[in-house]
């Protein structure tokens, strides 16, 4: 009993470390910027719906309609106020600000909501589910995250590839001085993507805060987390990224099916697996140098 | 009237000065190509003209306006476009998309996908091909649609035939005149002085920075240019 269970369970919680990692995708293939403070800005995204359901006790659903614009507001200025002036200034100096950043934010999340952990409320959709067979059953909640997950993935896709200012943002990323010799303000760009980054951090941060408990220091196995679906899909594609995050899902699940204590562990053994056999990742895209 | 006026402008790499003093002027609708050697300091001008690099005196009027220290994503929309040295074609994006992405800042005129595949069949067809995987003489072409595709006033053309066979650059150089009968005021740097000849209205020799000699290209001699061209 439960194998292929766990391994639905796992697909489903895939979605959720595909929409974590997506935005960590993201900005790196446009900006080569590793965001180390990815996985904490979800967590601000989840205290931002734990205060709108708790405090001031709105429908937990109808938070995204505040958490997703503002968290992309907060990454416009971000990029434009600290990331960019920080891009001039070598390789290391981006990933040192993403990295003080979390430091700050983690402490800012401790002063004002303490350590205890905090979950966000959605009322019965948490243990809804829908009975396929007597071994699997579905949980309506899982099957949302997914959904949405792949929702997200398919729709920056299309944007990359079919919309003039997504196209506009990958040939930034090929070579930024050539983009503004075709009138594409680089900068502007960079504005652009992150601000569409933290909004499916917050929209992630949400969703994470509904499944789980959460503390101010979540943002660490977080961004490990979505670390390890974009490496075990491969950088640079965000198809990869979802199957990276379906096979960290499965992983865990499987893990978890053969000793509960297990399921993590086994997940960082099938990531550390990834990259000593494939470090190019399951769907590997030529990376031009 | 006078559509590009460039006044005594010095261009520095850190503490190299690579221009002294480069003054030219650029007619509506009038083709003038600098010639030079190595060193003399093309690409540079080009780099300045774009808005890549700015000149530490002197100053660039287009159209009337000063865009001496206006940054190059903003000379675009003005109507100055670019196809710079090394081609440098977006090598993860087709050829369609490199046409596409040339066309960002929307200004209108004769050029769009359609008439750069019917001037360019080399073009049109690779158009589903990606940029990494294109010969030279592709790049080169693919470059020239793409600048194109903005529908600039003034198109900087820098060393067009470097690197390629002498075949494609027929090839490339005959389209020119489809360029330069759309209105088109174009301005480039070449190695290669008779292709330049062939082509120009003006010629401006350059050698270690200054200008040392202009002319017609009808009305400059062979030993004129030779002397000039190499500082003999």
């Amino acid at each position: 009993m439960g194998w292929l269970n766990a391994v639905v369970q796992g697909v489903l919680l895939g979605g959720l470390y595909a929409l974590l990692a997506a935005g960590l995708s993201l900005m790196f293939g446009v900006m080569r910027i590793v965001n180390l403070a990815h996985g904490v800005l979800a967590v601000v995204a989840a205290y931002m719906g734990y205060f709108l359901v708790d405090k001031l006790h709105w429908p937990a659903f109808l938070t995204f309609i505040v958490v997703i614009p503002v968290m992309a507001a907060i990454g416009y200025v971000l990029q434009l106020g600290l990331l960019n002036p920080a891009l001039g200034r070598g390789g290391l100096a981006p990933i040192l600000v993403t990295f003080g950043l979390a430091v700050v934010i983690t402490n800012l999340l401790q002063q004002f909501f303490s350590a205890d952990t905090h979950s966000i409320q959605t009322g019965t959709i948490a243990t809804d589910s829908i009975h396929i067979t007597d071994d699997i059953s579905i949980g309506v909640f899982s099957l949302l995250t997914f959904v949405v997950g792949v929702v997200v993935i398919a729709g920056l896709q299309t944007y990359l590839s079919r919309t003039r200012g997504g196209r506009a943002m990958r040939a930034t990323s090929d070579d930024k001085d050539a983009a503004q010799l075709m009138g594409i303000d680089n900068k502007r760009i960079y504005a652009r993507a992150t601000a569409i980054a933290l909004a499916i951090v917050g929209l992630a941060g949400v969703f994470l805060g509904m499944r789980t408990q959460f503390s101010p220091t979540a943002g660490d196995a977080t961004l490990i987390f979505a670390f390890e679906a974009v490496i075990i899909g491969g950088l640079g594609s965000l198809w990869g990224t979802l199957i990276g995050g379906m096979v960290l899902g499965v992983a865990q699940a499987v893990g978890a099916q053969i000793n509960p204590a297990y399921g993590i562990l086994i997940g960082n053994l099938v990531f550390l697996a990834i990259l000593a056999f494939r470090p190019t990742g399951l769907l590997q895209k030529a990376v031009n140098s | 009237m006078t559509l590009l006026n460039v006044e005594a402008i010095d261009v520095y790499y850190g503490d190299f000065q690579a221009l002294y003093g480069i003054s030219l002027k650029v007619k509506q609708g009038e083709t003038l190509a600098i010639i030079g050697a190595n060193g003399a300091g093309k690409s540079t001008l080009m780099k300045a003209l774009a808005g890549l690099m700015t000149p530490a005196t002197g100053s660039i009027t287009f159209n009337g306006a000063d865009i001496t220290k206006l940054p190059s994503y903003k000379r675009v929309p003005l109507g100055i476009a670019l196809t710079p040295e090394g081609r440098r074609i977006f090598p993860s994006l087709t050829v369609e998309e490199n046409l596409l992405v040339g066309g960002y800042s929307k200004r209108s005129g004769p050029w769009n996908l359609a008439s750069i595949y019917d001037a360019f069949p080399l073009v049109a067809d690779r158009k589903d091909r990606v940029g990494l995987n294109l010969s030279g003489g592709e790049q080169q072409a693919v470059a020239i649609g793409r600048a194109l595709m903005s529908n600039p006033d003034l198109l900087l053309l820098d060393e067009v035939s470097l690197g390629l066979a002498p075949v494609v650059v027929e090839q490339i150089y005959a389209a020119m005149p489809k360029i330069t009968n759309a209105g088109t005021t174009v301005l480039l740097v070449e190695q290669d002085v008779n292709q330049a000849l062939k082509i120009a209205d003006r010629v401006q020799c350059m050698l270690e920075g200054r200008t040392v000699l202009e002319g017609t290209a009808t009305s400059l001699t062979r030993d004129q240019i030779a002397s000039a061209y190499f500082g003999i």
